[in-house]
């Protein structure tokens, strides 16, 4: 039976069921992302103090919408969409099992509606995590397991499709790099999806009434292997995304792919241990198990992030220089597609992420220089810059190139979207800046109100934490202004883009298959096992990309001087002799 | 010619490409590590604390 449509301009092969799961995944996120993207708004203008815009109940409901439908929907239904990409147009193999990968979806529907209907009913602003003893309604911890439950099913089908192509030989070789990471991102994907059952359905029950006590600190514990684990599944997906684009824009290979894979093992061990540095001032954990699961094991991941972070410009480099794009140190990157949204959006991901995601993340994972900056709003700033501009500027990037490809519309309001990456950047980084330095001016995180107004234990921040606050006010809504042009961008492609086919209909747009006609390969070519690279055999000749080295350089002394820093900060506010 | 390359042994595939390649050994993996030194080894902290009196 025939099942493939080959995209004419990419080559891509789609499975007719997987393409319409991509496709409502993709949607859904969207539509999650604009709901933490109105919510944001409220939380921005509240906690810069001049505007304070919402009361403190309604503060907390839009912190718990901005969070979980930002942190959690928005990215896990897009990482189910890059998932079944990645097995199954890759691979080019059926999708396995596609009516279980449905009522998966439908699970996940059900749980992201109830969840929020939960939050929007006002009795569950407990925030995204909703620490025990903070009771929410049922029907919140519900709609997570729901969605949960639905998530891990997404997950097995891309298992079975990776066994499927295996057995049906759809590729030859090794699978490729790309789907390697998502195979990274959905191994994280289970163990995040069951610490999450390990610590929401004895919470669930607990909040009808059926257990009577939620011991907080083993909740901490526990929900934080899904809480930072469900951000270590965007870094896996967000680097696949980027070796993605870096090959589909400049048929860029890796440099090494022996060595990106061992990255990705790298992370498949070590990252989910990252989220050992949320309970770094806990009392009754030992410094041993503090100081492994930061300090040793979370170095093995960051070092992960450091070979990608090298190797995907790399590659880019390696590809332009084939070009004769050799001018210099950087003519590869100054004659880059910089007008061009899925490379701009690709390339700040990717330094935002690195210079101040990366460096950042690494200064809150040490146990000590950890305390300056701990539960201030510091954290936020460091998350903003790994999932706000690393994770979802790549997924924007890539929806960007999925438009014409898997919707078959051609952009509707193309020079919205050149100028959205930039927009959408610069707000955010401006905004995260600002929070840094307030953090470490000790703003807290999660407060309504910086002035503590009737406190009876009160403090007074110095000026200049509230001009900070102000300025990232500024760059939040910026940021938030990037975040609509891409939702105009994306909506109004679906809705009134050009049509590249002519059966791709408004319902087409939103999972309904093209008609049966343009199904027309039963079986599709297998993928073929890519050439050795040149850079791949042993005594290359020299180093291939001068440039990246140099940005990666950059990179080590910002990281080395900022590490510094905040220990010599450190010895200034707890003096030590 | 043909002959004798059919003779030949198939290229042995190295430890750790069968480890990568092996989905299923790597979620076993990608479980049981975080688990065992995050939430085993947590879990045990947390349960060894003396209650109050």
């Amino acid at each position: 039976m025939a099942r493939f449509r080959v995209c004419p301009d990419s080559g891509f092969y789609f499975d007719k069921s997987a393409e319409s799961l991509m496709k409502v995944n993709a949607v859904a996120a969207a539509v999650s992302l604009l709901i933490a993207g109105i919510m944001a708004l409220g939380v921005i203008l509240t906690r810069w103090q001049e505007v304070h815009l919402l009361p403190a109940d309604l503060f907390y409901q839009a912190l718990t919408l901005h969070g979980i439908n930002a942190l959690i929907f928005w990215i896990i239904f897009f990482e189910i969409a890059i998932m079944y990409f990645a097995a199954s147009t890759l691979l080019r193999c059926r999708l396995a099992a596609p009516k279980w990968a449905w009522t998966g979806f439908v699970l996940m529907i059900i749980g992201a509606v109830m969840n929020n209907v939960a939050v929007f009913q006002g009795r569950s602003s407990v925030m995204m995590t909703s620490y025990a003893p903070m009771q929410a309604e049922p029907h919140f911890y519900l709609g997570l397991i729901l969605f949960a439950v639905g998530a891990l099913i997404g997950c097995f089908v891309f298992l079975g499709t990776l066994v499927i192509a295996k057995d049906e030989k759809t590729y030859e070789g090794s699978i490729p790099l790309v789907t390697f990471g998502a195979l990274t991102a959905c191994i994280i994907a289970v163990f995040t999806i069951a610490c999450g059952a390990i610590i929401l359905i004895p919470t669930f029950l607990w909040s009808i009434g059926y257990i009577n006590h939620i011991d907080a600190a083993m909740y901490r514990l526990v929900w934080w292997g899904l809480g930072h684990s469900s951000q270590q599944i965007n870094v896996a997906a967000h680097v696949s995304v980027w070796y993605l684009i870096a090959g589909v824009l400049f048929g860029a290979r890796p440099m090494s792919e022996k060595v990106s894979r061992s990255a990705f093992l790298l992370y498949i061990l070590f990252l989910q241990l990252a989220s050992a540095h949320h309970i770094l001032v806990d009392p009754g954990i030992s410094s041993e198990w503090k100081v492994f699961n930061t300090s040793y094991a979370m170095y093995l991941a960051v070092l992960a992030s450091m070979i990608h972070g090298l190797t995907v410009p790399g590659s880019v480099e390696v590809a332009q220089r084939a070009k004769g794009l050799t001018k210099g140190m950087f003519e590869w990157l100054r004659k880059a597609p910089w007008d061009n949204p899925v490379f701009s959006g690709f390339f700040l991901s990717l330094i935002i992420f690195g210079f101040i995601g990366g460096i950042t993340g690494v200064v809150m994972g040490t146990e000590q220089i950890n305390l300056i900056i701990h539960n201030t709003i510091y954290v936020p700033a460091h998350f903003h810059a790994t999932v706000a501009v690393g994770t979802t500027l790549a997924f924007m990037a890539l929806t960007y190139l999925l438009i014409p490809v898997l919707f078959r519309r051609a952009l509707f309001l193309p020079w919205v979207a050149k100028m959205q990456p930039y927009v959408f950047s610069a707000g955010m980084t401006l905004m995260i800046l600002f929070m840094l330095g307030a953090g470490t001016l000790g703003v807290s995180r999660r407060h309504w109100d910086m002035d503590f107004t009737g406190a009876l234990l009160s403090f007074e921040y110095p000026g200049t934490a509230y001009v900070m606050m102000a300025v990232a006010g500024i760059g939040g809504v910026l940021g938030v202004l990037g975040g609509v042009m891409y939702l105009v961008v994306t909506v109004g492609s679906l809705v009134f883009g050009k049509k590249l086919d002519e059966s791709a209909g408004f319902l087409q747009s939103f999972g309904l298959p093209l008609p049966a006609a343009t199904y027309n390969i039963s079986r599709a070519d297998p993928v073929p096992m890519a050439p050795r690279l040149a850079v791949e055999e042993h005594g290359s000749a020299g180093f291939e990309a001068p440039g990246t080295f140099v940005l990666a350089m950059a990179l080590l002394v910002c990281f080395v001087v900022y590490y510094f820093i905040n220990w010599g900060y450190l010895a200034s506010v707890w003096p030590l002799s | 010619m043909p002959q004798e390359e059919n003779l030949q042994e198939p290229e042995r595939i190295p430890f750790f490409q069968r480890l990568l390649e092996n989905p299923f050994l790597l979620l076993f993996l990608g479980v049981v590590v975080p688990t065992v030194f995050y939430i085993l080894w947590g879990i045990m902290e947390i349960a060894t604390i003396p209650v109050a009196q």
